[in-house]
């Protein structure tokens, strides 16, 4: 008794949902997976390419404009500014991926631990979450820095975990969505454990989302440990950094040659428009090619 | 079909169940037996607990009293080990109403029984396939809906789909709460058709949640009437029909459109009971 | 019976992202005044479309072709001040009351609003307007109702505030879209005994739109039945049980469970309904039909007298009275 007749909307649908996400990403989203890319390639291979060393410096080339082969001149320490920008991406792009991925690692199971036991569990982790909620980044950042040091490695944890409540609590009001639908009501019953259910059912079916707060996450993780690092608690002057850029241009920028700040400040927002963007387009267009 | 009850001992035994949220008595005192290869209705209307019976079957919620035995084994506790839990979804079943959150959006038909069948068995991988395969000429779908994502399907192919996965572990008891209600009217037929022939061929027992009182008929021996709660009326689905006793019941029957029907309203509906239960007392 | 609404050969497409998609193909159909017309079909058969075009709520980029007349007036030349009176007077009452009210507002606002603004009655006079019409569909103490908000109502009693405020602005034609598919069967006969009362005592009209078959048969004087957008049949409600004139209307009687018998076997209907944009060309039936020939698939349906009814089938008259037999091969 199976059905004759065959599904034509069914059938053209199957294939076009892949087709549809490239297509409708639009120029904005090919600039901004261009951008992506060289700024992961300029995070990989940065210090390797660098044409200078960054942190030479030679005093009678200070705030000397381009020229020959220093594309981007020379900085208020006679640094050539294009080494500078190629060897600071590794941390600046690195630095704000890893405290992303700590942050959503750490809310996505704070989500859905607590959308799947409930209760008291639910409860505590939740205010718990809320006190978090209270502490600005850059906050514990420069308490971190106080107690163990100004580091890129306690400044990425201090903001990673004071990002986690953010994540957490948007991801546990679609984790209790999804633990409420009858699909995992029905592999309970089959006798499925707590575990797999949550990692391969629940987990994939919000991982659109997981992706976009992600997204959202490395941008402001990106702002934030430049401003951290502006304030010299992050990545340590001379290491080249964009952050640490921004705050050494600022000598030169009051001179009236602003070159290194604008450079580092123009890296800076384009990577976090062009991952937002994405972010936000890959969100919006999953949850149409399931349901 | 089954090796450990006889065919006259029952697969589902329920004794003084109830359950309370809050202040609220969700069920009170239900009991019932069922025997293999039977199928039993517990109807009502929104409200009734008829929905909240079913979840403490298949151990979704846990009974405030009372014991839910299924293939001689008590299940009114929760399952604390993990080879318990399985064990219990070998015994019992079920198949949801909403065709559209049943299914993993991700996963096709024929993925999810293959994980339901490595979840519980250690089969091979071709015994899987063809057990697949089995499955879906059962509820009646082909190769291209088994291995098609959720959103490819229609809601009757879904719930097919549903019914698929219910019967993979081979249950005794498969709970049917308000499954065919969100289907057309020719689809329903279909799925009611495919549902009576499993019971045919392996002897299955139902469990119909149904506020439908037409296809209680159809595919139930048996039915249980509840109202707020409280078992109204219990017995032999074609008697309860014909000849309801509770005045609920009576209710209930008369509010089902047919041929000459009127509907009445609250107040003629009131005066009609009340005349009804004075002369039944005299 | 004079036809207060006249609909000829409705034609509706929606614009959707894959193009313009047909849901309504060369619908007519005719309701007299005080007469109760059923409109049945399964999912995806163009029921609701019919009545959001004679309510002229279709969505944004729907194009329309045929007419729809009703008193006298071409309702989809309309607009303005004309479409609003048009509103008023063919009242709408949807599936779901609570996705067409405001939680936020109590019951008075949300039944005086139209009132106050569009007939600038005074708020006194609209709230007892309102009592007046809750008591009509048999709520009591309506005084206390108007105070509550949406959500400390139940869906039978919301459903009857919906029935009670389409009633304020005194509508002649009231489209019920499955207005009481989701409500309990003792409470959706409290509804249908009260819009039966309102037919009879007001004179009302009524396009009464659900898949339920024996319900429709129940209420309504007559019935079309639609199909992949359209209508494939349209007689006396009380013969269509008994005596279909098309075999999709006899394939879905004989598709239901009865509630006083055990069928041996459902007659069910191979495949699955469809819409009109994907519905095959010839007899849109035809696929799934057990008498369908060759022929039927390759020459389009017009709909044609008999018996007193209409039926779009070219087999009707060689079928006729061996539907229910039966008879399927």
């Amino acid at each position: 008794m199976s059905t004759e007749i065959l599904d034509p909307v069914a059938e053209a649908e199957e294939s076009a949902p892949s087709r549809r996400r490239l297509s409708r990403i639009g120029v904005i989203g090919w600039v901004s997976i261009a951008i992506i890319a060289l700024a992961l390639l300029l995070a990989i291979f940065g210090p390797i390419l660098r044409p200078f060393d960054p942190n030479l410096s030679d005093l009678s080339f200070a705030n000397v404009g381009p020229f020959g082969s220093h594309l981007l001149g020379f900085d208020g320490q006679g640094r050539d500014v294009l080494s500078r920008i190629m060897e600071g991406a590794r941390t600046t792009v690195l630095g704000a991926g890893f405290v992303a991925l700590i942050a959503v690692a750490i809310g996505t199971t704070l989500a859905i631990a607590t959308a799947w036991f409930g209760g008291k569990f639910d409860a505590s982790v939740s205010a718990g979450l809320d006190v978090l909620f209270a502490f600005p980044g850059i906050l514990l950042a420069v308490v971190a820095a106080a107690v163990f040091g100004p580091s890129l490695l306690s400044a990425g944890l201090a903001l990673a975990i004071a990002y986690s409540p953010y994540v957490a609590r948007v991801l546990r009001g679609a984790a209790l969505k999804e633990r409420a639908m009858t699909y995992i009501a029905a592999l309970e019953v089959q006798g499925f454990g707590a575990w797999r259910l949550c990692v391969r059912h629940l987990l994939p079916n919000i991982s659109s989302l997981i992706v976009a707060q992600g997204t959202i996450l490395f941008g402001f993780a990106m702002v934030d440990l430049a401003a951290i690092s502006f304030l010299g608690l992050g990545v340590q002057s001379p290491q080249a950094d964009w952050g640490v850029m921004v705050s050494e241009g600022k000598t030169s920028l009051l001179q009236g040659y602003p070159i290194v700040s604008l450079t580092a400040v123009l890296c800076i927002v384009a990577v976090v428009a062009a991952v937002s963007f994405l972010g936000e387009r890959l969100d919006a267009s999953s949850k149409d090619v399931l349901r | 079909m089954s090796e450990h009850t006889s065919a006259t001992e029952p697969v589902l035994s329920v004794r003084g169940l109830r359950k309370v949220f809050g202040t609220q008595v969700a069920v009170d005192d239900m009991n019932f037996d069922l025997l293999p290869g039977r199928s039993l209705a517990i109807v009502g209307e929104s409200g009734s607990g008829k929905t909240t019976v079913a979840r403490m079957i298949v151990g979704l919620e846990k009974p405030t009293a009372g014991t839910i035995v299924a293939c001689g084994r008590d299940r009114s506790k929760p399952a604390r080990r993990g080879a318990e839990r399985k064990l219990r979804g070998r015994e019992v079943q079920i198949v949801f109403q909403d065709p559209y959150s049943s299914l993993d959006p991700r996963q096709s038909g024929a993925d999810l029984i293959d994980e339901v069948l490595r979840v519980h068995h250690d089969h091979h991988a071709s015994d899987r396939k063809r057990i697949v395969g089995e499955l879906a000429e059962i509820v009646g779908l082909d190769q291209r809906q088994i291995n098609a994502m959720p959103k490819a399907l229609s809601g009757g192919q879904r719930q097919r789909v549903a019914i698929a996965r219910a019967l993979a572990t081979d249950p005794h008891v498969l709970i049917l709460d308000e499954s065919v209600a969100a289907l057309d009217v020719s689809i329903q037929a279909q799925v009611l058709n495919v549902l009576a022939d499993i019971r045919d061929e392996r002897g299955i027992s139902y469990v119909l949640i149904s506020h439908d009182l037409a296809v209680v008929r159809q595919l139930t021996e048996e039915a249980i009437v509840m109202q707020r709660g409280i078992v109204v009326e219990q017995g032999v689905t074609a008697d309860i029909l014909d000849d309801p006793q509770h005045a609920y019941t009576q209710m209930l029957r008369a509010s089902v459109p047919g041929p000459g029907w009127k509907p009445q309203r609250m107040r003629e509906r009131k005066a009609a009971a009340d005349a009804a239960a004075e002369a039944a007392a005299s | 019976m004079s036809s207060l609404l006249e609909v000829r050969d409705l034609t509706v497409q929606l614009k959707m992202d894959a193009g313009p998609r047909e849901v309504i193909t060369g619908t007519s159909l005719d309701i007299g005044e005080g007469e109760a017309m059923g409109l049945v079909g399964e999912s995806g058969s163009g029921k609701s479309m019919t009545a959001k075009a004679i309510a002229r709520l279709l969505p944004d980029g729907a194009t329309v072709t045929g007419s729809v007349t009703f008193d006298g007036t071409d309702v989809l030349a309309l607009s303005g001040d004309a479409l609003l009176k048009h509103r008023a007077q063919v009242a709408v009452v949807f599936q779901d009351p609570r996705a067409h009210i405001n939680p936020v507002r109590r019951i008075s606002d949300f039944m005086t609003e139209s009132l106050r603004i569009l007939d600038d009655v005074p708020k006194a006079e609209a709230v007892r307007k309102a009592a007046a019409a809750l008591d009509e569909v048999g709520i009591d103490d309506p005084g206390k109702r108007l105070k509550q908000f949406p959500h400390e109502l139940s869906g039978g009693m919301l459903q009857r505030v919906m029935i009670a405020t389409a009633l304020l602005s005194e509508p002649r034609l009231l489209l019920a879209d499955e207005c009481t598919t989701a409500l309990d069967v003792t409470t959706q006969a409290e509804v249908m005994a009260i819009l039966d009362d309102l037919r009879r005592d007001r004179g009302l009209s009524m396009l009464f739109i659900t898949h339920d078959l024996e319900l429709a048969g129940a209420v309504c004087d007559r019935t079309c039945v639609m199909y992949a957008g359209q209508i494939v049949e349209t007689s006396a409600a009380s013969r269509l049980h008994e005596d279909p004139l098309h075999p999709y209307s006899a394939a879905l009687v004989q598709a239901r469970p009865d509630i006083s018998s055990t069928a041996e076997r459902l007659v069910a209907i191979p495949g699955r309904p469809v819409s009109a944009f994907e519905a095959p060309s010839g007899c849109r039936f035809a696929p799934r039909c057990p008498h369908s020939l060759d022929s039927c698939r390759s020459t389009d349906q017009v709909l044609t007298d008999l018996d007193g009814g209409v039926v779009r089938c070219g087999r009707a008259t060689d079928l006729r009275g061996n539907l229910l037999d039966g008879a399927h091969v």
